[in-house]
């Protein structure tokens, strides 16, 4: 059945009526808990992410993880049991989200200020409520948010974003799940969108170099739109904590 | 930019998995009409100037489609009177999702900026989406979405007119109930001003007969009765076969049954039409039944008259009842899905009156009824028709008139025929390929010149058929030391002058092969391309990519290697001349010397591929030999063969063997390589039933031993004999077939014939488009082209093998159609006393093949439905036994040849036993002095366009 579906039809949408460089919806909120230190729910299309973020303290457990000049960042990621359509149990650490949370690691580490903090823990922890495709982008958009909640320094925002090809031709950005199963290879990249800095990079098969470029340059599209998005995001959340308080009026 | 409102819609998959998907709804998207201004302009061909003329409206208008028509009246709307067209998005996609033939036909409309067609995108519109209510059927809610965006557009533009064409009379209710202004489109058409070409092309699937008429035909089962009834295994799904000899017969095969299920008579095939997948109840066991063997024509000229029909289908009754070993029978309740296309053919002569029986080529089609006004024009013509419903209450399915072909019995309507029958595109090539072709003059630049071997100082000549004009492969052989020959194969450098992505590439990859019929060639590529650029002339400078092999004397492949060269052919030959020289001793120059070598090579080659268990096959090749003025062939004959055809065939299959290892080893994921799979066991029983009955154990279970086993299948007094087995092996064979290096396991990449583990092609690339991609990617490797992305793209080989496959075994056969159709011409009112052989044995009948005609035709010995008093048919031993003549399969025969052209669609040869002398049975000889056979001295075969295929 997947054969004869062109991912872009001829008139210029994709299946679920986006155009190419279109992102999916994405609606945030940060601060969604009280408990951990930072928090933030978000929904990018169908696939909804929570984060939560404590720290920094002090190195926990193992000790000799502890660096002298800078924090050690420390990732868990988990889906929930009802997230995809299957219902199935889904043991923490296995390969897939092993690989997930290292993944994680690195992109957030290289944003984080994490010199600020030596001989300290940041602990982020991701859980995927449903899973529609751009799983680990969303949880990056998402542990960012929770990061600002949590007031630790960042040099940037860091987002992440898919991109992939539609009829081996034309570059599209953010890919569902069922443009994931249908189409080609998928290019996630996670970047630093205002210094244009790529922090990590992925493909699910191989690109023919031809094409590369425009995919890379369609996915940083992608994780700049992403960062105004999030940005307008933070913003109209420091309003309202901030009228909650009292401080708009101050200024 | 884009509305975040997001819907979402469920549906339930499989094994009840909750799918949840995002719909967006926009407000980017418009009308299309050029008096809009609250749209935003997009590019849209509709236009205010065109006008749609029916009397039934004084205003111009712009049509709406619903789903029906367009699957329907699909030749209406390719008539290019109907413009401003608007097709909606549920309508598309409802008509991608029934029919993807007919969402490709009615892309090309869309795509054609003079008819008009615009599309616009109502399930995405923000005014135009309705969500699917609870419990709702699809079909209904497309129909409401329809009609919603109907009235949209009356709203939206209220100085436009919008009508609503659709063939569902509840729709159409239901439309004009919501003001929208709705016709059928007969109604419509009917009232068009200039109509006089499209009413007989109208479909007729809403004819509605007399409701008196009596039902030919059960009822079939709802769409939702067969489904349950397939989940829960009482209905089987499958594919439905009719039977070429028998009207009343067919055969389903169902994935989970070994036999194909049998169904016959009215009530088992209910209106089931070869192709079509069916649902089938299985019968008991006790009411099943064996295959039947007898030959029953549909007689019928009278429509809905079925007392004949009754009658035959007891005549079958009685024939399959009673025999023992019954198989799998049951009964067509209803079809999953129609495979109805074109058909070619004629009309039935003898009737009056608008409505036409038309007789399909194609055997295994039931004859349609048409409604036509034209049928005294028509009856000379050869048709093209198409099936638009079947009732119950009908003895045949209803169709409608698409176009004529030209004169029945024309060369050319024939060839036509021939092209349209077996898929082969043969339009003239467009403007835009024609543009892809290189400006003439070509000259060689210096730039080639670096980029390539210069080779032109090397004695290369080509070797091939007479009247080659697309020569693609020359060779050379020269000493290097006393011990080594260098041997190179320089192939045409097609994929120079086709480059990857370009309308004359995909083009040829559409075509993917150079048909040949017998008076024509259906060329791949364009001429210009074909017959000169890229042939490897001689005299002439030409591109070629040359595979160089240093060898020793014998013929042990030292190395190899790969490269675009530079040749200069010194010598087109024929193979004939080819081997004059080599048989002339006193011919001492350069190019003599190294076919010499070459042939001597050769042997040892063939030699050690046939002690490796490559298969000599056989089947007879017969060239047909054409009066260059009139078009008529001359003579049948069967191909010479000279030792050059074998010298030239060795070093191609060597160089594809080669070039198959360099392009693996490189791209172990997407070479394109061609299999040849082991045939299954059973595929060789008759032939090796032929051998047990004549005293030869055939084994089969290797290429190797099989081809031992045929190599001592001698017997002295039938010389003719180890052909006949070879022929019958041929037929055990399975095809070969293309595929991406990645797509199977490697010991599936075998080739069975040729017993190589690695085979591809590359060694035609004119004629061949398989050999174009094997070009590139060697190009890649030897650094001279780049890759670009669909060339290492598994999926995309894929798919591509797919058509070539399918492509070349449809050449495959239009080459032989056409060759029949030949011979049928050429033996037009001749008598003639002929050789031949038995090919099988059957219980009424001998089954002869003709060898000097490569005809095989069926020798009765009964007439139809009879057995035989005067021979005695021995089942064990497969004989047929007359007074003291015992006829063995394989054994010689003489019979006179004629043919009977009664049924001007199906001429067929008619047979009569000359030799051995069977008393009441046999004719006498035709005097062998008679000077029929000496007149007809073949003159020089037409030059002009004509070439066979090498392997
Ligand atoms: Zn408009």
């Amino acid at each position: 059945m997947s054969k004869n579906r062109e991912l872009l039809s001829k008139i210029g949408l994709r299946l679920d009526g986006r155009r190419a460089d279109e992102l999916r919806r994405i609606r945030c909120k940060l601060g969604v808990f009280t408990e951990p230190d930072g928090s933030a729910y978000l929904e990018q299309g169908l696939t909804k992410i929570l984060a939560a973020v404590y720290g920094p303290h002090q190195v926990r457990g193992n000790r000799s993880k502890a660096q002298h000049d800078a924090a050690v960042v420390n990732c868990q990621f988990s889906m929930a049991v009802f997230s995809t359509g299957e219902r199935k149990r889904r043991p923490r650490g296995d390969r897939k989200s092993t690989e997930i949370s290292i993944h994680l690691r690195q992109a957030l580490t290289a944003a984080i200020k994490t010199e600020l903090y030596p001989w300290s823990q940041i602990d982020v922890y991701v859980e995927v409520l449903h899973a529609d495709g751009g799983i680990y982008p969303a949880c990056v958009n998402a542990a960012t948010l929770a990061l600002i909640d949590a007031g630790i320094p960042l040099k940037e925002y860091v987002c992440a974003c898919t991109a992939s090809l539609a009829n081996n031709d034309v570059p599209m950005l953010d890919i569902s799940h069922q443009e994931e199963i249908i189409g080609g290879p998928t290019l996630t990249v996670a970047a630093l969108p205002m210094s244009g800095k790529i922090v990590l990079m992925e493909m699910s098969q191989r690109f023919h170099v031809d094409h590369l470029q425009k995919v890379l340059e369609k996915a940083l599209q992608g994780c700049r739109d992403i960062k105004h998005i999030l940005d307008e995001a933070v913003k109209s959340h420091i309003q309202d904590v901030g009228s909650s308080t009292g401080w708009a009026n101050t200024t | 930019m884009f509305t975040t409102k997001s819907f979402i819609k469920k549906n339930k998959v499989g094994n009840y998995l909750k799918h949840v998907r995002e719909h967006y709804i926009r407000d980017d998207i418009a009308c299309g009409l050029q008096e809009c201004e609250s749209c935003f302009p997009v590019e849209s061909f509709l236009s205010p100037d065109h006008e749609n003329k029916c009397a039934l409206f004084e205003f111009n208008h712009y049509i709406i489609l619903d789903t029906n028509v367009i699957l329907d009246q699909m030749d209406i709307l390719e008539e290019s009177i109907l413009g401003n067209v608007i097709i909606l998005h549920t309508v598309l996609k409802e008509v991608k999702h029934r029919s993807l033939p007919m969402y490709k036909r009615l892309y090309n409309i869309i795509d054609n900026p003079s008819r008009h067609f615009y599309v616009f995108i109502n399930d995405h519109h923000k005014g135009t989406y309705l969500q699917q209510k609870e419990a709702e059927l699809v079909n209904d809610y497309n129909d409401r979405c329809i009609r919603a965006a109907c009235s949209w557009y009356i709203n939206h533009a209220p100085k436009c007119r919008f009508i609503f064409l659709t063939d569902d009379s509840a729709n159409r209710a239901k439309a004009l109930q919501e003001n929208i202004q709705s016709l059928s489109v007969s109604d419509y058409i009917t009232n068009l001003n200039n109509n006089s070409s499209l009413t007989d092309k109208l479909s007729r699937k809403d004819y509605h007969a007399k409701d008196a008429a009596k039902d030919v035909f059960p009822n079939h089962l709802t769409n939702v009765e067969l489904l349950t009834g397939i989940r829960e295994g009482r209905l089987l799904q499958g594919t439905f076969r009719a039977s070429r000899d028998n009207f009343l017969e067919g055969f389903v095969s169902v994935d989970s049954y070994e036999d194909q299920i049998i169904v016959q008579g009215r009530a088992g095939l209910n209106r089931a039409v070869d192709g079509d997948t069916v649902a089938l109840e299985l019968f008991r066991e006790d009411d099943w039944v064996c295959p039947s063997d007898i030959v029953l024509e549909d007689e019928g000229v009278e429509d809905e008259n079925v007392d004949d029909v009754i009658s035959k289908e007891n005549e079958l009754k009685r024939e399959t009842k009673k025999k023992r070993g019954a198989k799998p029978t049951g009964r067509v309740v209803g079809i999953i899905r129609r495979k109805w296309r074109q058909y070619c053919g004629i009309l039935q002569g003898g009737i009056d009156g608008v409505y036409q029986l038309f007789v399909p080529a194609d055997k295994s089609i039931p004859k349609i009824r048409v409604e036509t006004r034209q049928a005294e024009f028509l009856r000379t013509q050869k048709l093209i028709v198409t099936i638009d419903s079947w009732p119950k209450h009908s003895r045949y399915p209803h169709g409608h008139f698409v176009r004529a072909l030209g004169k029945i019995g024309d060369q050319s309507t024939e060839n036509e025929v021939i092209l349209l029958e077996h898929d082969v595109p043969h339009s003239q090539f467009s403007e835009e390929v024609l543009a892809c072709l290189p400006k003439m003059p070509w000259i060689i630049t210096d730039d080639d010149v670096t980029k390539r071997v210069d080779l032109r100082h090397l004695d290369i000549c080509s070797v091939d058929p007479p009247g080659c004009t697309d020569i693609d492969d020359a060779l050379h052989c020269r000493p290097i030391d006393p011990e080594k020959l260098e041997v190179g194969v320089h192939i045409a450098d097609v994929s120079h002058f086709i480059r990857p992505g370009t309308p004359l590439d995909r083009e040829a990859a559409s075509r993917a092969t150079t048909v040949y019929l017998v008076n024509n060639r259906i060329d791949m590529v364009p001429e210009l391309l074909s017959s000169n650029l890229c042939s490897l002339r001689g005299g002439e400078e030409r591109f070629a990519f040359s595979c160089i092999w240093e060898m020793d004397h014998n013929a042990n492949i030292l190395n190899v290697r790969f490269h675009k060269s530079i040749i200069k052919s010194r010598k087109a030959m024929t193979y004939e001349e080819a081997q004059l020289i080599i048989d002339d001793k006193t011919k001492q120059d350069s190019v003599a010397e190294s076919l010499r070598n070459l042939n001597k090579l050769a042997k040892i080659m063939k030699q050690r591929r046939l002690a490796n268990g490559a298969l000599v096959l056989a089947s007879p090749e017969v060239k047909i030999q054409m009066d260059s003025e009139t078009m008529e062939p001359l003579d049948v004959e069967v191909k010479k063969l000279f030792e050059t055809n074998s010298m030239i065939e060795e070093f191609m299959l060597q160089a594809n063997i080669s070039v198959a290892e360099k392009i693996l080893e490189v791209f172990p994921d997407c070479a394109m390589l061609r299999r040849h799979p082991v045939p299954p066991s059973l595929n060789f029983d008759p032939l090796v039933k032929a051998g047990r009955h004549l005293g030869f154990e055939i084994k089969v279970d290797s290429g190797k031993n099989l081809a031992k086993s045929l190599d001592e299948a001698i017997k002295k007094d039938n010389p003719y004999l180890n052909t006949m087995f070879r022929i019958l092996a041929t037929r055990c064979m399975l095809q070969a077939v293309y595929f991406a290096s990645g797509a199977f396991q490697k010991e599936d990449y075998y080739h069975y014939g040729l017993a190589v583990p690695l085979y591809t092609h590359f060694t035609s690339p004119i004629r061949r488009y398989a050999d174009i991609i094997v070009h590139r990617l060697l190009a890649v490797i030897c650094g001279s082209d780049a890759t670009y992305p669909d060339l290492l793209d598994k999926k995309k080989t894929t798919d591509l093998c797919q058509n070539l496959n399918y492509r070349n075994r449809m050449a495959q056969y239009a080459g032989r159609a056409s060759i029949a159709f030949n011979t049928h011409l050429f033996f037009k009112g001749k008598l003639q006393d002929e050789e031949g052989y038995v090919l099988y044995v059957r219980k009424n009948a001998l089954q002869i093949l003709i060898p000097r005609y490569g005809l095989e035709c069926t020798l009765f010995l009964a007439r139809k439905g009879e057995t035989s008093n005067i021979f005695e048919y021995n089942e064990e031993d497969q004989t047929q036994k007359a007074g003291d003549v015992v006829l063995h399969a394989f054994d010689p025969v003489v019979v006179r040849l004629t043919l009977d052209s009664n049924n001007i669609q199906h001429e067929k040869f008619v047979l009569q036993l000359v030799k051995p002398v069977v008393d009441n049975f046999s004719v006498p000889g035709i005097d062998q002095t008679d000077d029929n056979d000496k007149k007809r001295k073949s003159p020089e075969p037409d030059k002009k366009k004509r070439k066979k295929k090498k392997h």
